[in-house]
């Protein structure tokens, strides 16, 4: 078993740019205040159909959860919410510039990071970083730093899944610190480490006889 | 006479088991790759993980906040009945998932594939699959749910008799390699491959490989059980752990399914149940007796059979000595 643990330090959910200039790519945070979940429903219905975002923002949080929680609607019109996990962000890449500009967000929450070009193109220029999941999915454990669930916004244009959740968190944790202000990312750099093995890994190994068509040979690739 | 209700019961029961407890061979697999993880990173992520895991039995919630995408697999004895009939049987199990799908909670994944729709409830046009198998002997149901997740550690290809093992291999390798960046395919994962059948029936080979095989199991056929050994451990030697962080656990086990395939191909499929291995299994008895268990124990002497005929007991035996 390893020996050596990761920093681990909390953070508020409108973090201040110092704040954010502490983390460093791979530290372990737990987050204090109010997350918002958005994922590719209710970009969709934000940026391309231009409907009014119901909460403000960046007041009320900076912090964009790619999630949908495991959550029922009770007859009381209640929330029953249990574990929290992340969807993967590199989907969303396409929307993530747009959002950022009309939500102010600072931290983008989710599963796997997003790609260097992204964090160059979008995070840099507006201050923001990125945290991974850890797993995944530690839902369970997430899911214990729920304090209640606020408000569930679009439930019915866009079921219980998309629907944006805003959510009261005190110690919410585990995330991991994926880029940095400067934007870095800790899967690229874990990437290249790994790079170094794999041409002795195939070693031996032979390529399909039948090709496919827009296939990269290239195994340092990544194909997101 | 198995009774509808009885049927719905167990159904809801085994939801939850499945969404909240991590299955104990896997639990023991993945303990197994974390006491041997140097990588700092993915030995956070393991140590996680496990602490999670207990987490989901204290609060009876579940383990993952994406809690896949529920489906039964159904084996029945060859003398079992079910009062209703299979069509009511099918009812109960889909009025068991919506219910479960609200009480546990489980995310209700399922939406229509083009206009999103969703009920709400994991349920829905061909949701939640039900497949179904029968053996020889028994008036008993396995009732099977598995919650698997949906999106990233999949892949098929058709690879010919000439590709060969070394074909094999490097197709095994570049799921794990694609896949494993950034943990999408939530590993260490049971890896599941199938081989040969048709397009379809290798996909479900290698599917049943990873979620109705447990962490420990060998295929019957020795040399497969040597190829299921060997890929376990060259899935630890890519260099790559949790999270696609530097590591050694990628792989807790890796279980080969095979079926007859066309003379000159030789169909290839990889799956990877992740590291919320989501299985629960009731057998419930003519006579109302539910046990309950986590080992699908889907892959009997009588599923693998390579005859015409289902010979006798004699046959059985001789296959389980193998």
């Amino acid at each position: 078993m390893a020996g050596k643990s990761p920093r681990k330090l909390r953070l508020s959910t409108n973090p201040t740019p110092e704040a954010l200039s502490e983390l460093r790519l791979g530290d372990v945070v737990y987050l204090d205040g109010t997350i918002y979940t958005a994922r590719e429903g209710v970009y969709t219905r934000a940026l391309e159909e231009k409907a009014n975002i119901p909460m403000e923002l960046p007041a009320k949080s900076a912090a964009n959860f790619h999630c949908s929680p495991a959550a029922s609607m009770n007859g009381d019109g209640s929330f029953n919410l249990g574990a929290v996990t992340a969807t993967a962000s590199f989907r969303f890449s396409k929307w993530i510039g747009d959002w950022m500009a009309a939500s102010g967000a600072k931290l983008i929450i989710g599963k796997g990071g997003m790609s260097k070009e992204d964090y160059k193109k979008h995070f840099v220029p507006n201050g923001a970083v990125y945290l991974t999941t850890v797993g995944y999915g530690t839902g369970a454990l997430l899911g214990r730093g729920v304090k209640r669930v606020a408000d569930v916004h679009w439930h019915e244009e866009l079921g219980l899944a998309q629907a944006m959740w805003v959510i009261e968190v005190e110690n919410m944790g585990p995330f991991i610190v994926e880029s940095d202000l400067q934007g870095n990312s800790l899967f690229e750099r874990e990437n290249e480490k790994i790079a170094r093995n794999l041409e002795a890994l195939y070693e031996g190994t032979k390529p399909a006889t039948l090709k496919r068509y827009g296939e990269t040979d290239d195994r340092k690739d990544e194909l997101i | 006479m198995i009774s509808t209700t009885l049927i719905q019961e167990t159904a809801e029961t085994l939801m939850e088991k499945a969404a909240i407890e991590i299955p104990q061979d896997y639990l023991e697999g993945l303990k197994g790759a974390a006491s041997k993880e140097e990588g700092d990173l993915s030995a956070f992520v393991l140590q996680a993980m496990l602490e999670n895991y207990e987490a989901a039995k204290e609060d009876r919630r579940a383990m993952c906040g994406d809690t896949g995408t529920p489906r039964w697999y159904v084996k029945m004895g060859n003398e079992a009945a079910i009062e209703g009939g299979p069509v009511a049987m099918e009812t109960a199990l889909r009025r068991a998932t919506a219910n479960a799908t609200q009480n546990v909670p489980l995310r209700p994944n399922r939406v229509h594939p083009l206009w999103r729709t969703d009920h709400n409830n994991n349920v829905g046009i061909g949701a939640p699959e039900i497949e179904y198998a029968f053996e020889p002997d028994g008036a008993w149901i396995d009732l099977i749910t598995v919650h698997k997740g949906g999106l990233f550690g999949t892949d098929y290809r058709m690879l010919f008799p000439s590709d060969g093992i070394e074909g094999i291999k490097r197709f095994y390798l570049d799921s794990l390699v694609a896949f494993g960046k950034r943990g999408l395919a939530c590993q260490p994962a049971i890896i599941g491959i199938g081989l040969g059948g048709t397009k379809d029936a290798c996909m479900v080979l290698g599917k049943r490989a990873a979620c109705l095989r447990i962490v420990g199991d060998k295929n019957p056929d020795p040399k497969i059980a040597a190829l299921e050994a060997e890929f376990t451990e060259l899935g630890n030697n890519i260099g790559m752990g949790a999270m696609g962080f530097v590591g050694s656990s990628m792989v807790i086990d890796c279980n080969i399914e095979v079926g007859y395939c066309h003379t000159g191909g030789m169909q290839m499929s990889v799956h990877a149940f992740c590291l919320s291995s989501r299985r629960a299994v009731a057998r419930i008895f003519s006579d109302g007796h539910v046990e309950y268990r986590t080992d699908p124990d889907w892959f009997t002497p009588y599923q693998r059979r390579e005859t015409i005929e289902w010979e006798d007991s004699a046959w059985l035996e001789k296959a389980h000595a193998n």
